[in-house]
This record gives structure tokens, sequence and C-alpha cells, in this order.
């Protein structure tokens, strides 16, 4: 909304759409996109601004405010804060406890970052649409998306490293062969080998694809939804809103449980080694 | 909608931020839980050990109270038999006291009687004296009858 003249209702809704992506121009300059179409001439070498800066943002802020509540955690009677994020933590280690049957240090750490992490970016998509693009947009900035979990980027990039630590962890627990093994030998013994490698191969590479996907499509189309209550008059708007936003709370909520709870379950599946 | 850099920026943040957390976040956090957890336990077991300790003591109490009762009562019945027996001790005092009153003044009755009774025996004598006398119309030797008086005194 840099431009100031009033936008039509596509134009509206692709504004929001788009991220503040940096990158080098078809005429071979560097800089920021100014329309979708310099995005996609951009290819894969350019950063989405917006989603970087949010996502890190809001990572830091986990780990600031646990790290505090954690220098200064007593046995004692917990303050309000520290109640709070104890209470998270036990929440977490408990998921982990029920799910998870191996014996990892890294698992339970990880789980409260995903979910803490994911919680807090899905929770950008409660901020009112218009109000940080708006000031962006005075400030110059053309596009802002504040949401990173609707940036594909975003998730794809947490499902792809939870997939990596799902592999490494395989690997380690079952050595290669057992790996192979595992991808090779089931569910129809050698003879049936080529089906099995399908067979396990899908299963394998849809992990990472639906853990990031829903996420994803589920931010997505709450943002999306967002955006089109926000086309209506702004005395109507509250109507809708309003009720989408408090279903949002459970979305934002139970995305994230279940990004942390599938990665808990995927790692579990990784360090269990089947008896044959 | 593109996939670019994002990627490897978030995958790299994604990381760091999993070390961090495992690093500095999860193990105090978690050390603090524990600690709290082993304070509450202990906490209430001497909640249990003191609440048993009570009991304990509410018996004691109560055994105490009982026996207290029981030498109150013993104490109360031993001054009333003691009260009954200084009551019936008094009394038998007081009776024999009465009597020996009773008997003193019975002596002294007795004495008085005596004395009266010899005087008027003196009296009776000598007036019985005096009659015989003017009825013989002489003395009579008092010394003569001697005997003779006595006996009649004696018979009055």
């Amino acid at each position: 909304m840099s431009s100031g003249e009033p936008l039509t209702s596509s134009e509206y809704i692709r504004h929001h759409l788009t991220n503040l992506t940096y990158g080098q121009h078809a005429d071979g300059s560097w800089g920021f996109a100014h329309s979708a179409e310099d995005i996609s001439e951009m290819g894969f070498m350019s950063i989405n601004v917006d989603s970087m800066f949010f996502s890190v943002a809001l990572g830091v802020l986990f780990l600031w405010l646990f790290r505090r509540v954690a220098k200064s955690a007593t046995a004692g009677v917990p303050g309000g804060l520290q109640n709070f994020v104890e209470w998270v933590v036990e929440f977490i280690d408990d998921s982990v406890r029920g799910s998870f049957s191996g014996r990892n240090p890294l698992v339970a750490p990880l789980a409260l970052t995903i979910f803490v992490w994911v919680t807090l970016m899905n929770t950008m998509d409660l901020v009112p649409i218009d109000y940080l693009p708006f000031i962006a947009g005075q400030l110059g900035i053309g596009h802002l998306k504040i949401v990173p979990s609707t940036d594909p980027n975003i998730t794809f990039s947490m499902a792809l490293s939870v997939f990596f630590l799902v592999l490494f962890y395989s690997i380690k627990m079952k050595g290669l062969g057992g790996f192979v093994g595992e991808l090779t030998l089931h569910p129809f013994g050698k003879w049936g080998l080529p089906a099995n490698l399908f067979l396990e191969g899908v299963n394998l590479l849809s992990k990472p694809v639906s853990l990031s996907l829903r996420l994803f499509g589920n931010m997505y189309a709450g943002e999306m939804i967002f955006i089109l209550i926000a086309l209506l008059p702004w005395y109507a708007q509250w109507t809708l809103s309003l009720p989408w936003a408090i279903f949002h709370i459970l979305i934002v909520l139970l995305q994230a449980f279940i990004f942390m709870t599938l990665t808990i379950v995927y790692l579990d599946m990784a360090h269990h080694v089947e008896e044959h | 909608m593109n996939i670019n850099l994002t990627l490897f920026g978030q995958t790299i943040s994604f990381f760091l931020f999993v070390w961090f957390c495992m690093k500095f976040v999860w193990p105090p956090i978690m050390q603090a839980l524990e600690e709290r957890k082993g304070k509450i336990a202990d906490g209430l077991a001497a909640a249990d050990r003191g609440k048993h300790e009570q009991e304990l003591a509410e018996k004691r109490a109560k055994e105490l109270l009982v026996e207290a009762k029981r030498e109150a009562a013993e104490i109360i019945s031993n001054a009333n038999k003691r009260a009954t027996e200084i009551v019936e001790e008094s009394k038998g005092d007081a009776r024999t006291e009465g009597e020996r009153i009773i008997v003193a003044a019975r002596a002294e009755i007795d004495k008085e009687r005596n004395l009266a009774r010899e005087a008027l025996r003196e009296q009776v004598v000598a007036l019985a004296l005096a009659g015989a006398e003017k009825v013989l119309g002489k003395e009579i030797n008092a010394a003569e009858h001697n005997d003779y008086l006595t006996k009649m005194s004696a018979q009055l």
C-alpha cells in the first residue's frame, strides 16, 4: 500500500499475499521485488525478508523469555512467568514421555522449540492484518507478510529439518543397512523389493510434505479468510473477524501441537529398532 | 509463494534455536522442576509425619486426661471418706464429752445430795432428841444412847 491510491479487491488480496523479497532483478541489479512477477523472476536466489525477520524475531523472543526463566528458575514458589514457562515445559515433557520411547536429550528441547515457535508464528495471524503492513508502507516498505507460517519456505524448512533428523537418527540407530532394509524388505519380503521401496519411499517422503503442508495450508487459509473479512465495510468486519479470530486461536495452538506431536512420533519411529 | 533461500535461512535459525534451547533453556528448567518435585514430596512426607505425630500426641493427651480424671475421682472419694470419718470422730468425741459432763454432774449432784442428807439427818436426830426429851421430861444422855442414836440415824 505504498502507492496510496485505492486498490481493487483482487489487488488488495494479492498485495497481502506477497512477501517482501530481496533478490536479483531480471536486469541484474539487486533489490526488493515490487510485484509477484518480480519475485518469480528472481527464482531461488532470493530471500523473503519479512518471513525471516518475523520468524527470527519470534524465535529470539521465545528463547529470551525462556532463558530468562531458566536462569532464575528455583525450586521455590514460582512467579507468574516462571509458572507459565514451567507449565509449557511440563506439557511438552509429558507429550515427549508419552510418545517417545527412546532416549535422546535432543527430542524434548526440539519439541519445545517447535511448539512455542510455531505457536508464536501462528499467533501473528491474530494481529489485525493491516496494522503492520500499513506502518511498513508509511516507511516505504512495499510488501509485508507478518505471519511466517503462511510462507511455505518457513514450514518446509522446518519439516525438512525434522526430516533430516529422522534420516540421521534412523541411520544412527539402525545402521545404514538396517535403514535400507527397512525401506526395501517391507512389507512384501525381499522378492517384492521394488514395490517395497516404492511404498516405503512414499511413506517416508510423505512425512515432511504432510508436516509442512498441513501447517502452511491451515495458516494460509486462515490468513486468507482474514483478508476476505477485511474487504467488508469497516463497521461490519467485527461480526465475522471476531468469531473467526476466536476460532483461529484453536487452530493456532492445534497446528503447533500437531507439528510438535508428529515430530516426536517421527523421531520415535526413527529410534525404534524393529525386531525380526 | 516461491521457494527460495528463505528455506535455508529458516533452517539455520531453526537448528540454532533448537541448539540454544537444548543447551541453555531446557536443562535448568527441568532441574528446577525436579528439585521442586523433590521438595513437594519431602513436604508431603513431613506433613504426613506431622499428622501422625499429632495423632500420637492426641492419643497420649486423651490417656493423660483419663488418668487425671481417674486420679481426681480418687482424690475426691478419699476426701469424702476422710470428711465422713472426721464427722464421725467429732460425733464420737462430742458424745464422750457429753457423757463425761453428765457423769461429772451426776457425781456433783450425788455429793450435794449426800451432804444435804447428812445435814438433814443430823437435824432430824437433834429434832428427835429434843422431842424425846420433852416426852420423857428429862435429859437424855447423848453418850448413854449413842449406839441407839447412831442406829436410828442410819435408818433415816
